[in-house]
């Protein structure tokens, strides 16, 4: 570990005459002619993506297709750019999954706003929104690019989940007898 | 930099000037061969200039006799951004700073703030910190070379450069699940733990782009077309360099061998061996080979950090607490589910006090002041920006050169406007 002075030695003859820097350089460029190619015809092929890349946000449904998210609103107060608008909404006193109580009526991201942070999956207390592998998003007008419930559900799917508390919830509900 | 600068009236000059009598007849009348200042604006769309800066020139002949840097055509208020919003929702601003090194940033960001939060930081923290900091240099410097080499119409090493940072581009896709906006930070952590086997493609990295960084060096380094591009052009003195608050490669291209890594070591550089290099000139062929002579030791410091990684936690334990509940607990505990309503919602809770934290990042010194007065907020959040300082400079070097070596000065600062202007 030292402080290093860089030395600048004088050129030689030969190299002040410009010749060994051009045939150097076309030595260089000849040798990576015969190399494979490192670029790739994108729209035909496309990169292979990693697992845990931060794509476009979608919501997902548990195995059993109950949408996960509850409407809690903490994805809309964590998102920096203020992309996430979402009217929270009842679920129904008959419906199966009436436990669960909240779901929400709109949940809309806007992709002109969106800066694929990921900080609404990491805040997401029921794993319902994740970052998936939409990486390149367009449309024609800026009402396409606001993607609604039913958008982000397409895109989402479904997605394994090792909790599934609110069935334990249920479980615990119907052995117990509580109503609350 | 001054603002005002008044465009000489051409046109009411060439007036003037045929309104002139015309000489005596008989008279010896001197040939007078009068010029004109012209002025001519580069940029802010140019691509020499890098970005949106603009300079704003005065040119006798070919020759400079002013310029004049206009800055903020990128300015989107970051400061005033960061007042709104608690402390892990400005990591994605720090992304884009300095866009070509955001894993640099982000650490800075999260180093001050965890200053000011009195956080310990485990080893293997600070390791991932100095690893992806200096993948972060490599990949910078990786880009401000190539840009360097356009500038002076050396093509080949810009398409060379660019293929090893994309394979750089790769690992920081892996590790943070994006290529450019990493957002890897978290104060008092990372936001995910290392993939399995990373730090082993990360070696084989280091180890097939020693090789390739030579070849691309000796492209430029003994061309005597480049060197009659650089060689004592834009010749920044000591003096100069250091009034000037020049900071990174362009102040120890100078000569001075500031680097906070080794004067005031943070995050465990201490640890580590490297030398730090440092030009003797000042010219623009100095930036280029301390940049250079830097990828090198940066490699250096990436195997030293490989070599002993430590193991154990990546998250400070208090952070936990302060800044963001483990996820595992917030989806099966009551008690952290409410804790996590509450620090996104209200904010962490910070103790008041002031702190400035600076780092060496690849430009130069990235600092940041941060001033809590409690709660979840900073009531004040200043950066001070390397390439924002080394360009005030450009007025001094610029001067008595022509249009061309402008364009050589200005790829050898390797400034970025989006930390310039923040």
């Amino acid at each position: 570990m030292a402080i290093v002075p860089l030395e600048r030695k004088p050129l030689t003859l030969a190299e002040r005459s410009y010749l060994p820097g051009i045939v150097g350089g076309l030595k260089t460029t000849l040798k990576h002619l015969f190399q494979p190619n490192v670029t790739m015809e994108y729209p035909e092929q496309r990169p292979a993506l990693p697992p845990g890349y931060r794509g476009a946000p979608t919501l997902v449904k548990d195995p059993h297709g109950r949408e996960k998210c509850v409407s809690c609103q903490l994805c809309e107060f964590v998102c920096p750019p203020k992309a996430i608008r979402i009217t929270p909404g009842e679920i129904p006193a008959d419906a199966p999954t009436a436990h669960v109580e909240k779901a929400p009526k709109e949940f809309e991201i806007d992709m002109l706003r969106c800066i694929y942070c990921g900080l609404c999956q990491e805040v997401c207390p029921e794993e319902a929104i994740w970052l998936q592998n939409q990486f390149s998003l367009t449309g024609y007008t800026r009402e396409e690019m606001v993607h609604n419930k039913q958008r982000l559900y397409e895109l989402g799917g479904t997605l394994p989940d090792p909790h599934l508390k609110w069935d334990k919830k249920l479980a615990a509900e119907v052995a117990g007898g509580a109503s609350h | 930099m001054a603002t005002e600068f008044t465009f000489p009236d051409n046109a009411a000059k060439t007036a003037e000037a045929k309104r002139r009598p015309e000489p005596v007849e008989g008279l010896a009348a001197k040939p007078e061969f009068t010029t004109e200042k012209m002025s001519l604006s580069m940029g802010p769309s140019h691509p020499s200039t890098h970005g949106v800066l603009r300079l704003q020139m005065e040119l006798d002949g070919e020759i400079l006799t002013k310029a004049d840097p206009v800055v903020g055509y990128l300015h989107r208020g970051d400061e005033k951004i960061a007042e709104n919003m608690t402390y892990n929702q400005f990591v994605p601003y720090t992304d884009r700073l300095d866009y070509l090194a955001p894993l640099a940033n982000n650490m800075a960001y999260a180093i001050a703030v965890e200053r000011l939060a009195k956080l310990d930081i485990p080893p293997r923290l600070q390791a991932i910190r100095v690893l992806t900091a200096e993948m972060a240099r490599v990949s910078s410097h990786l880009m401000g070379l190539g840009a360097f080499g356009i500038d002076v119409g050396a093509w080949t090493v810009f398409m060379y450069t660019f293929e090893e940072r994309e394979k750089l581009y790769k690992l920081f896709e892996e590790l943070t699940g994006a290529r450019l906006t990493t957002s890897y930070s978290r104060i008092g952590g990372v936001a995910r733990d290392l993939p399995e086997g990373w730090l082993g493609r990360v070696n084989a990295f280091c180890d097939q782009f020693l090789p390739i960084l030579d070849e691309v060096l000796s492209l430029l380094t003994r061309n005597k077309i480049f060197m009659d591009r650089t060689v004592d052009v834009g010749v920044i003195s000591k003096a100069d360099a250091l009034s000037y608050g020049l900071t990174g490669p362009n102040l120890r291209g100078s000569g001075v061998p500031l680097d906070l890594r080794k004067d005031k070591p943070y995050s465990g550089y201490e640890q580590y061996e490297f030398d730090v290099p440092v030009g003797t000139k000042g010219d623009c062929y100095d930036r280029y080979l301390v940049r250079g002579e830097e990828m090198k030791q940066s490699v250096r410091i990436i195997k030293q950090v490989i070599a002993k990684f430590p193991g154990g936690e990546w998250y400070a334990k208090d952070a936990r607490r302060i800044f963001a509940p483990p996820k595992d607990k917030v989806l099966t505990s009551m008690e952290e589910l409410i804790n996590n309503f509450m620090i996104v919602t209200a904010g962490p809770q910070m103790p008041a006090g002031e702190v400035y934290f600076e780092a060496e990042n690849p430009k130069g010194i990235l600092g940041f002041y941060v001033v809590s007065k409690g709660g979840g907020v900073p009531w004040r959040l200043k950066i001070r920006s390397p390439s924002f300082c080394n360009l005030s400079i450009l007025p001094k070097v610029c001067v008595g050169l022509l249009i061309s070596d402008v364009v050589a000065i200005l790829g050898s600062l390797d400034f970025v406007m989006g930390e310039c202007d923040r």
